[in-house]
């Protein structure tokens, strides 16, 4: 049977990406921010580890979805995706491979659990699925497994709640369980941490409100799903709000048990945002 | 009734709820369209005459033609679809973002390396009247 390992959290900047893109990763500004992946790199590449298939929670940033289509959750169950070209030219990464058979299985186990998904069959992805790979994973000739995208709208307010996310993170669980194929999964959480990209408040960052929510989706996720809409926005940034995509993996894990912190970090800043990273095991 | 709106009394912040997307379907649909780079060239050439091919209102065809990003927020537009038009110019995304502030990029971007604006006094429109009286 299929199996969640482990949860993976981390922002997706593109300036990140376009940092390692364009050779900038030893560059004083950018060397703290990859310094904290040097862990994740040697986690994943071990076998143990190693996951079979990534479901990797994330959210499109007006690029395969313009305001024609705002799917709340979106279910990618292509073979392949290609990485979009966001406005300069696609990122110089790998193609992402799917599983068309696991994310269909998902899919239909899933919406019987009440949750109603999109299904996506083409769709590009953006830097929001394409930088958590390259800070996981630097720059392979190709990804090293197979990717299931999961796209949230936290665009167009208002965004799922996040009880709403933890408990599809839950539906997730059983849906993986349920699979017959012996397969390795993690479900990563992408996005966050405090950042505004807008307006007059641009800048804003809360270092100790991002701590302390951490501290929380690690102890007591419950209470971290809790956690209402305009607090995301008051005190982490308008876009802060993408931290309700981080609830979906945290909802995945294992209940009842703590799970390890296998790797914590957190910096300030990547551009305009506060980068934070997670990764929890189950055990 | 009303929806509740919790998120008005938040000072330097425009949320896109659905309402300003209805407002602003068109300058988003606009920028969106900014992703091809033969329209990036045709815009480039006329601005005038390639906003004249969109359904906007002229205030907001004016706000775009101004790079004015805060008009354009409460004109229904989004910081996402927003960046395009930056990319179109050229612009780094912290360009824009400080642009917004009444910020130099290179005061913006020592802010953030000095770990950000302060969430201190930038709560609540109130919050901040106050300090300015």
């Amino acid at each position: 049977m299929a199996k969640v390992t482990a949860s993976v959290y981390t922002s997706h900047v593109p300036a990140i990406g376009a940092a390692l893109d364009n050779g900038k990763a030893n560059e004083p500004y950018w060397k703290p921010v990859f310094d904290g992946y040097e862990f994740s790199k040697k986690w994943i590449a071990d076998p143990e580890n190693k996951p079979d298939v990534v479901f990797l929670v994330y959210n499109d940033h007006a690029t395969a979805f313009s305001l024609e289509l705002i799917p709340t959750f979106a279910i990618g169950t292509a073979a392949e995706f290609q990485p979009a070209d966001e406005g300069w030219g696609p990122r110089p990464v790998p193609v992402v491979k799917g599983d068309p058979e696991f994310a269909a299985h998902i899919a239909q186990s899933v919406i019987q659990d009440d949750f109603d998904l999109t299904i996506v069959n083409k769709m590009d992805v953006d830097h929001g699925l394409t930088v958590p790979l390259s800070l996981m994973c630097g720059q392979p000739e190709e990804w090293p497994f197979k990717v299931i995208p999961f796209a949230v709208n936290v665009v167009q307010y208002p965004v799922p709640s996040g009880r709403r996310c933890y408990m599809l993170g839950k539906a997730i669980r059983k849906a993986i369980e349920s699979y017959d194929k012996d397969l390795k999964v993690q479900v990563w959480g992408t996005g966050g941490m405090s950042h505004q990209l807008q307006g007059p408040r641009a800048g804003l960052i809360n270092r100790d409100w991002d701590n302390e929510w951490l501290d929380k989706l690690i102890e007591d996720p419950e209470a971290a799903a809790a956690t209402p809409h305009i607090d995301y926005v008051r005190e982490a940034g308008s876009e802060g709000i993408e931290l309700v995509m981080w609830l979906i993996a945290r909802g995945a894990m294992s209940e009842g048990a703590k799970p390890k912190v296998a790797h914590r970090f957190y910096h300030v800043p990547a551009s305009n945002t506060a980068v934070g990273h997670l990764i929890l095991e189950n055990i | 009734m009303a929806l509740d709106k919790p998120y008005k009394d938040i000072p330097g912040t425009t949320i896109f709820d659905a309402d300003m997307s209805r407002k602003g379907y068109w300058i988003n649909q606009f920028c969106m369209s900014l992703m091809k780079a033969e329209n990036r060239e045709r815009f480039k050439a006329n601005e005038r005459a390639y906003l004249d091919e969109w359904p906007l209102t002229e205030e907001q065809k004016q706000a775009l033609l101004d790079r004015d990003l805060n008009r354009c927020l409460a004109l229904g537009g989004n910081i996402y679809f927003l960046a395009k038009l930056g990319a179109t110019d050229g612009k780094s995304f912290q360009y824009m973002a400080a642009s917004m502030t009444g910020m130099t990029q290179e005061e913006y971007a020592q802010m953030m390396l000095n770990g950000g604006r302060s969430p201190e006094g930038n709560r609540y429109l109130d919050e901040q009247t106050g300090e300015k009286q």
